[in-house]
């Protein structure tokens, strides 16, 4: 069993006090650029400007992630903060008409009132009160006691999908209702592909697709006894779906409709069956019986993993992909 | 010995960075500056990649770090390609003495 993240990153280098320094000079740097991205995130000139620094800033906390010893909370940062929000955000800024500086907005949001200000500075130092009480090793030793029971070896994953997975169940249930507010907007806004012939970028995604593929299953088979799981894997798949739509693919005819629907609900619907399933044999919801643990785990992980994928894909689109769409056939390339 | 030449190339390989980052800074338009960064960041990286191989213990690590270069190397490539076409597209010129 793999233990759960020490709590003594910042002296790895024990011992040897030149690494040390070195852990602390890198840490230092670390938090340096986050705090100047995160000013330049907000008070950029442009909005372009802005939404770089964001994702830069995305890039930078999965880096912060891998110096906490948090490979999965990593993983799923630079796939979404970095990859998928930044491409969100993009795609906005792209359909967004005119002029797109926030010069004089960013200049009057200097000019914060009084009452705000105060607000801030006193929900700030609650929040410092609150983060110095905290017990300093937080709940990693309930975790470890309670990890014989969980029916499964990585810790994480024992804890998204026993421990709380009520909390699990209810983020996916929120990313299904931010997919379906979506489609009630209207249809599929995605851009019709760059004017430019760039024939690097289709190549690019025939290559990488399957590696995308093989990554997602990779890591939802690997989130059983590691670092990975249904947030990371989803995360993984979106971005290669995102890609391959970034490169001329269209949704297929026959993917739309039903079979969407029913992927993008897969995952809440295993998990609410999975939940009230175990209620009849324990009669507490999601109370997992201990021999068949490991095999429920799996299919909630797997049904997750994979409409976290679509559920990601389906907001980077817009709105509800309809049929009739200039299909090319294969899934990558389409029509040019 | 292998240590030594592994500090060699990372060494190697951390002055190409330096270079590409120079350039980044230095030269004049986005197309010269992803001239200078996207060759001299991929070489550079190669050049780390293959110093931590000779450090590393077992063939699974040394295919992964050859791994994740190929990777680089052709997304980086892909990369600056559609950077220099988006940035054609938006009317802006080579820089021209």
């Amino acid at each position: 069993m793999r233990a759960l993240p020490s709590h003594t990153v910042f002296d790895r280098g024990s011992g040897d006090p030149a690494m040390t320094l070195l852990h602390t000079a890198f840490d230092a740097l670390l938090l340096l650029s986050m705090i100047v991205l995160a000013w330049q995130g907000v008070h950029a000139r442009n909005m372009f400007r802005a939404v770089v620094s964001f994702m830069m800033f995305g890039l930078l906390t999965a880096v912060a992630w891998v110096r906490l010893e948090a490979p999965d909370i990593a993983l799923a940062e630079a796939a979404l903060g970095a990859g998928l929000t930044g491409a969100l955000l993009l795609a906005t800024l792209g359909r967004l008409e005119g002029d797109v500086s926030i010069e004089r907005a960013s200049r009057r949001a200097v000019r914060i009132p009084l009452p705000w200000a105060a607000l801030g500075l006193v929900g700030a130092t609650s929040l410092l009160a609150v983060a110095l009480a905290l017990p300093a090793p937080g709940l990693g030793g309930r975790v470890q006691e309670a990890m014989p029971a969980a029916g499964i070896d990585a810790p994480v994953t024992a804890v998204l999908l026993n421990f709380r997975s009520w909390d699990t169940l209810l983020e996916i249930a929120v990313m299904l209702l931010a997919v379906i507010a979506l489609w009630s907007l209207g249809r599929d806004v995605l851009a019709s592909p760059s004017r430019l012939p760039a024939p690097a970028l289709p190549a690019l995604v025939r290559l990488l697709f399957p590696l995308f593929i093989l990554s997602t299953f990779y890591l939802l088979w690997r989130g059983g006894y590691g670092p990975g799981g249904a947030f990371p894997a989803g995360a993984l798949l979106a971005a290669g779906l995102v890609l391959a739509l970034l490169a001329g693919a269209r949704v297929p005819k026959r993917v739309t409709g039903a079979p969407l629907r029913w992927a993008l609900a897969a995952g809440l619907l295993a998990f609410l069956v999975v939940a009230l399933a175990v209620m009849a044999e324990s009669g507490v919801f999601f109370a997992y019986p201990e021999d068949y643990a490991p095999l429920l785990i799996a299919v909630v992980e797997i049904a997750a993993g994979l409409s976290i994928g679509v559920m990601l894909t389906a907001l980077f689109l817009g709105g509800e992909p309809v049929s009739g769409d200039p299909v090319g056939g294969d899934p990558v390339g389409g029509d040019r | 010995m292998t240590d030594a030449i592994a500090l060699f190339l990372i060494l190697l390989g951390l002055l190409f960075f330096f270079s590409g980052t120079v350039g980044l800074l230095r030269f004049p338009d986005a197309f010269t500056r992803l001239h200078a960064l996207s060759k001299a960041d991929t070489l550079a990286l190669g050049l780390v990649c293959a110093g931590l191989a000779l450090q590393a213990d077992d063939g699974l690590l040394r295919a992964k770090l050859l791994l994740i270069w190929l990777l680089v190397l052709i997304s980086g490539a892909t990369c600056s390609s559609l950077i220099a076409r988006a940035a054609l597209a938006h009317g802006i010129r080579p820089w021209q003495r």
